[in-house]
């Protein structure tokens, strides 16, 4: 087991002609939390899907706990990794997406206990008892057998986060968690984030929330049309930035 | 003046209001004339003697037409389930990235939507005309693995008219079907992949239980009419209803009672569908509507309810 978490070095990926990602080089390392800011189009969302297997880079290397993303490497070649395979590596990486992404025709504790049971052929009973533990810890306790329809979009997320904890990922990708909600839903899902944060899971956060980056992150990474421009400790980055482009988002932003 | 100071003045509830509705004489002349024309056409229905109503009664519960009604049933079945499981094959073929695989589903649906569903019956029918040396399973240009020596032992009249139904009706469920699964948004997908759950999972547990609320409607609609052009099955002479009051008015003449003995079980059964198609889609719409005991009798004066997305 090696101490980092992800990395990417001059990680590139086109979708047909455009060329999404330039060269991404970063690391996280295991605990850490990692916030990305950056304008729209950035390449923020690609970068998470990235990681998850849910797109395939076209150069560079992507690495999760040590484990080449999406491919095998044999020592000359590189070669697919066959779905099921993907399927397992993505099963131990927790994602968190904008507009929550829950099963509408399932309930909250029917969302959280679904890929446990069906994915890691943990019994119901004990499928049940995490999830209700979880809910209970993102403080949903009273809404197990609540649909997703009748659920305030914080209260969604929060049982998405649920959801993603229960497969008991090594690492969680959060895609900007918070910006479907309204302002004074924010700080619940922020809280379970944070939460999350003190109990050592390595997380990699696209948020606007300047206020968490600041609080719960140990690198802020600022990327603008597919590169990193600055990375660095939140205090450094959100307060005195060295790049242009950095100053005059984080001035747009604040 | 604050808000609390407003309303409490306002305690005493007003009057009611009772204003004179709108004159509509068009209503009342339109629905005049609707009374009118139903008290002629039922007069008729009641004086004219060729409907012959006695015959009606006497042959509405007859062995022969009780027989008819229930393979008509057993055909409808068979064929939908049939035609269904084809359905969600081809429409999972059409869909996926393999071109031969969605290429060849194109090529089905194309086909067996394009000719008539009477030239493909009588096809089937008469498939013993094509390989009259038996038909066998097994390698292209090679040996056979099964073989049949009568092909009209094994294509019977009821096996002849549930292939003709059913592979007819994967040619429309399969449209219906990839509607569905187009209308379940990318999202639900990817977050069934970042769980681990492989790609025959998300189909089955995500994908297609939501795609059912957009399924379930048309293929109630299918279901009717499947039970209806079962009696285009009659022509193979196979006794599913139709065919059975033809044997009935073969002898005794009586044409129009004996059609409407036929009329009156389709009626039932669709009827019956109506109902079942109803407890359906409230089952399947589950967790997609806050208000989910739309009446039936909303249904019926032909409100859709809302199923607006979570
Ligand atoms: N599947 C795709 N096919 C084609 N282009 C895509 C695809 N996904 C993303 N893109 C393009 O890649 C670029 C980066 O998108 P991405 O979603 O990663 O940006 P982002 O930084 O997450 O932006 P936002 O803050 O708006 O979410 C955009 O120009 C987008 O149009
Ligand atoms: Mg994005």
């Amino acid at each position: 087991m090696s101490d980092t978490m992800v990395k990417a070095e001059n990680v590139h990926k086109r979708f047909g002609r455009l060329e999404v990602l330039k060269g991404i080089d970063l690391e996280v390392q295991r605990g850490e939390v990692m916030c990305m800011l950056g304008p729209s189009g950035s390449g923020k969302s690609t970068f998470l899907r990235c990681i998850n297997h849910l797109e395939k880079i076209n150069a560079g290397r992507l690495y999760v706990d040590g484990e080449l993303v999406g491919y095998r490497d044999d020592g000359d070649k590189l070669h697919e990794l066959h779905e099921r395979e993907v399927a397992r590596k993505r099963a131990e990486i927790g994602m968190v997406f904008q507009s929550f992404n829950l099963f509408p025709h399932m309930t909250a504790l029917e969302n959280v206990t679904l890929a446990p049971t069906r994915v890691l052929g943990v019994s119901r009973d004990e499928a049940r008892r995490r999830a209700t533990e979880l809910l209970e810890r993102v403080g949903l306790g009273d809404k197990l057998s609540t649909y997703p329809v009748a659920l305030s979009g914080g209260q969604q997320q929060r049982v998405a986060i649920a959801r993603a904890l229960a497969m008991q990922p090594k690492l969680m990708l959060f895609d900007e968690p918070t910006s479907a909600l309204d302002p004074e839903l924010v700080g619940d899902v922020l809280d379970a984030m944070r939460q999350l944060a003190r109990d050592g899971m390595t997380m990699i956060v696209v948020t606007h929330e300047m206020g968490f980056a600041r609080e719960v992150a140990d690198t802020v990474v600022f990327m603008n049309e597919g590169v990193v421009v600055e990375s660095g400790r939140p205090d450094r980055v959100l307060s005195s930035p060295q790049h242009e482009r950095t100053k005059s988002f984080i001035a747009k932003v604040l | 003046m604050s808000t609390s100071e407003l309303s409490k003045e306002r305690t005493g509830r007003p009057e009611e209001i009772k204003a004179v509705p709108v004159r509509r004489p068009g209503r009342w002349i339109a629905a005049a004339i609707v009374l009118v024309i139903a008290a002629s056409i039922a007069r008729s229905i009641v004086t004219n003697k060729s409907f012959g109503w006695h015959y009606v009664g006497q042959y509405l519960f007859d062995s022969r037409v009780l027989h008819g009604v229930l393979v008509t049933i057993e055909l409808t079945a068979a064929s939908m389930v049939v035609g269904i499981g084809l359905g969600v094959i081809l429409a999972v073929m059409r869909l996926s990235p393999n071109p031969v695989l969605s290429g060849a589903s194109w090529l089905y649906i194309w086909f067996f939507r394009g000719t008539p569903l009477l030239v493909q019956i009588l096809f089937w029918y008469n498939i013993a005309a094509l390989f009259p040396h038996g038909i066998g399973l097994g390698v292209p240009f090679g040996p056979d693995v099964v073989h049949y020596t009568h092909t009209n032992s094994l294509i019977t009249a009821f096996v002849a008219g549930l292939l003709a139904l059913s592979i007819n009706e994967g040619a429309y469920m399969a449209e219906i079907v990839r509607a569905g699964i187009i209308s379940v948004p990318e999202g639900q997908t990817e977050a069934a992949q970042s769980l681990g759950m492989s790609r025959i999972q998300t189909l089955r547990m995500i994908v297609l239980p939501q795609a059912m609320r957009v399924i379930i409607p048309p293929t109630g609609n299918e279901t009717i009419s499947m039970l209806k052009n079962t009696s285009l099955i009659s022509v193979t002479a196979y006794a599913e209803l139709l065919y059975a009051t033809q044997e009935i008015y073969d002898v005794n003449y009586q044409v129009i009672p004996l059609l409407i003995v036929a009329s009156i079980w389709y009626l039932v059964m669709t009827s019956v569908l109506y109902v079942g198609q109803y407890f359906i889609e409230r089952r399947y719409g589950r967790g997609f509507s806050r208000a989910q005991q739309a009446s039936m009798r909303a249904r019926w004066l032909g409100f859709r309810h809302e199923t607006g997305a979570a």
